[in-house]
């Protein structure tokens, strides 16, 4: 176990060298030499050409994999409502499955719940699994845990894919550390490798700094949450057939802890970011919390939802339920306005799957331009105020 | 009540920037620092022991060096500070940390509440926590922002998420993850950083808290990473130029024009 660098392959080419997020590889006599403090990350395997580096593991696969088939996606319901992430799921599953040649299924947790099982099957799921009752109707971690193992240790799914919202970020960790499988958050790219049957699932590392590509490749099922609005849901079939399978839970003993008292729903006064189709987001380049009036007035003017970077909820100006990055929301608008943000990659990690993105700033040389659909260089307390005044003209 | 806090030493990853030249990190000058989600962990916990008693005992995991820097844990209030530390545990993932995280705190034993912070900065998976309680077999409850009430044997909380929160209780022994609105944590105070200077942090091998070889490290994550890669900026957009008010009018143009915005 370890990492091995095979000298008889190393031409010093320093390759690698970058590769290292902690700075740990050196060329010593024109051969890689690898530091002590080295984590066994990974990063720098697949930058050598000349496979001279490895990383060293005692396999032992205890499973047959052939019996694992199937792309489950966990269909989430908040109050009884599907959450579009698990639309997304099913775009991107049914993606997934018809290059696998396996199927694509749907696990729907609730109580009355039928409705929704069947916007499932429109949204691309050949068969549902729907387990309904009472002890169902809202998230909590034991009785969720609890029937989806059963169901997973019965049926066996090679892969299965949540939300990476807050119940799915509760709730996977806790069926993979059960199943004792591997589990990636957060993914942002999904892909398979149909020789191997394996997921290919990416995600944002190191604050964003740098994506990483992970497999599992030796335990099932694949467990990955993924973020919301990445993926694109199908358009609806009302048309389409499938089996909607009930879960029998005649014989569940249920072993609950967590208890809710209440149910306490802030969307209608906070800031539903995710959903919005318009976001104007406001950064340091306005320069004081009272500008971000400038950027209200203009959010106000196209319906649109407030956003902020960290360095604009850091610095005190708007609370963090407004923050949009890698610490913040994902987000994934129609249009993204983003005023007086330079764009740093942890901001451009939670809003650059927006359709449209209209970046204002001073400087020209700002991060934010390279993934601007259209932008402004100027001073973006001069510019939104014109902004409001042309908009406002423009929609009568 | 005993309460262990789960830490974690981190590169400042807000300090990371890439190469535009080379498409490298430059990771000149990043300092490590303890996970500042963590540090929200670290002050309900003292909060916590300051309201009912008890003892706050900070557990990380990484090399021999964070146990220095563990030390600002106990500046600020903490009791003890354990660093888990091996060979064993290099290449860990998610699974094999938690593993190795809930051996420690299954030594340190009764254990009322394991508090950890939401996620780290560096991996961003907010799965170690949910992962250790269920390897211990107790409760968890993720992203709370504040306790209502508790005591050895239950605790009342409020947890967010996308619509609002929900109050949930719970019983203990149990894990909380915490997020940022929970509190604001304090500075170390200067009879803190008088005892933290004299703070002894232990260090305990695989071999210490009876982990199992095959479920540590590398062997025992089920995880691999394939490939690591900087994430291209794609490059296709129209700037604009002229006055201002040009600019304005051709960008209004361009959105309520082609009807993206009525």
């Amino acid at each position: 176990m370890g990492i091995k660098i095979y000298l008889e392959k190393c031409y010093g080419c320093k390759v690698c060298v970058p590769s290292c997020p902690f700075g740990l590889i050196e060329i010593v006599d024109k051969k890689a030499v690898i530091k002590d403090g080295c984590n066994l990350c990974g990063a720098c395997v697949s930058t050598c050409k000349f496979k001279a580096i490895e990383i060293i593991r005692d396999v032992k696969v205890t499973i047959d994999k052939s019996l694992y088939k199937g792309v489950w996606i966990f269909a989430e319901q908040r109050n009884g409502q599907l959450a579009n992430v698990a639309k997304e799921l099913l775009g991107e599953g049914r993606k997934l499955a018809d290059e696998l040649g396996e199927p694509l299924v749907a696990v729907l947790l609730g109580h009355n719940i039928e409705s929704e099982a069947k916007q499932l099957v429109a949204y691309g799921a050949d068969q549902v699994f729907v387990a309904d009752a009472p002890q169902l109707e809202h998230f909590l971690e034991d009785s969720y845990t609890q029937v989806l193992v059963d169901l997973v240790q019965k049926e066996r799914p090679n892969i299965i894919l949540m939300g990476a919202t807050a119940i799915g970020r509760s709730l996977a960790p806790k069926v993979a550390a059960r199943l004792e499988t591997g589990l990636t958050a957060d993914c942002t790219g999904l892909d398979v490798d149909v020789a191997e049957k394996n997921l290919l699932q990416t995600r944002p590392a190191f604050g964003g700094n740098l994506m990483a590509t992970i497999l599992c490749p030796n335990h099932r099922p694949q467990m990955a949450t993924v973020r919301p609005k990445v993926f694109k849901p199908l358009e609806p079939d009302l048309g389409r057939k499938a089996t909607i399978t009930k879960v029998d839970l005649s014989k569940t003993q249920w072993e609950i802890r967590a208890k809710i008292l209440e149910i306490v729903n802030e969307v209608g006064h906070s800031v539903n970011l995710e959903e919005a189709n318009i976001i104007v987001s406001g950064g340091r380049g306005l320069c004081d919390p009272k500008n971000f009036e400038l950027v209200r007035e203009l959010a106000d003017t196209l319906g649109a939802a407030v956003g902020a970077s960290r360095a604009a909820v850091d610095s005190g100006w708007i609370p963090y339920a407004h923050q949009v990055g890698q610490t913040g929301k994902t987000v994934g608008p129609k249009v993204y306005i983003a005023c007086g943000i330079r764009g740093a990659i942890q901001h451009l990690a939670g809003m650059q799957s927006s359709d449209i993105i209209v970046a204002i700033n001073k400087d020209p040389d700002a991060p934010i331009f390279k993934l601007a659909t259209y932008g402004i260089v100027g001073d973006v307390l001069e510019i939104l105020p014109m902004l409001t005044k042309e908009f406002k003209k423009a929609l009568g | 009540m005993k309460i262990v806090v789960c830490v974690k030493q981190v590169p400042d990853t807000t300090e990371v920037k890439i190469n535009p030249e080379t498409n490298t990190l430059i990771r000149e000058g990043v300092a490590s620092i303890l996970n500042p989600f963590d540090m929200y962990a670290v002050e309900e916990a003292i909060r916590i022991k300051e309201k009912v008693g008890g003892t706050v005992i900070v557990l990380s995991m990484g090399p021999p060096q964070v146990a220095e820097q563990l030390k600002e844990t106990i500046a600020m209030g903490a009791d003890e500070a354990i660093l888990v530390s091996d060979r064993a545990f290099a290449g860990s993932d998610t699974l094999a940390t938690s593993y190795a995280l809930s051996k420690a705190i299954e030594k340190i034993a009764d254990v009322n509440l394991v508090i950890c912070g939401k996620q780290a900065i560096d991996g961003d998976t907010a799965q170690v926590g949910p992962e250790i309680a269920e390897k211990i077999g107790i409760p968890h409850l993720t992203y709370v922002k504040k306790i209502e009430a508790i005591s050895e044997t239950e605790i009342t909380l409020e947890r967010m998420n996308e619509d609002g929160y929900e109050r949930v209780q719970m019983p203990l022994p149990g894990l909380i993850t915490v997020v940022k609105e929970i509190n604001e944590p304090r500075l170390p105070s200067l009879k803190g950083m008088m005892r933290s200077k004299k703070a002894e942090i232990p260090i305990w091998s695989a071999a210490d808290i009876d982990a199992d070889p095959a479920k540590c490290g590398l062997n025992g994550s089920p995880t691999w990473v394939k490939r690591i890669f900087i994430p291209e900026i794609k490059c296709q957009g129209e700037i604009f130029s002229g006055e201002p008010e040009e600019q304005v009018k051709f960008l209004v143009n361009a959105l309520v024009g082609r009807k993206i915005v009525v």
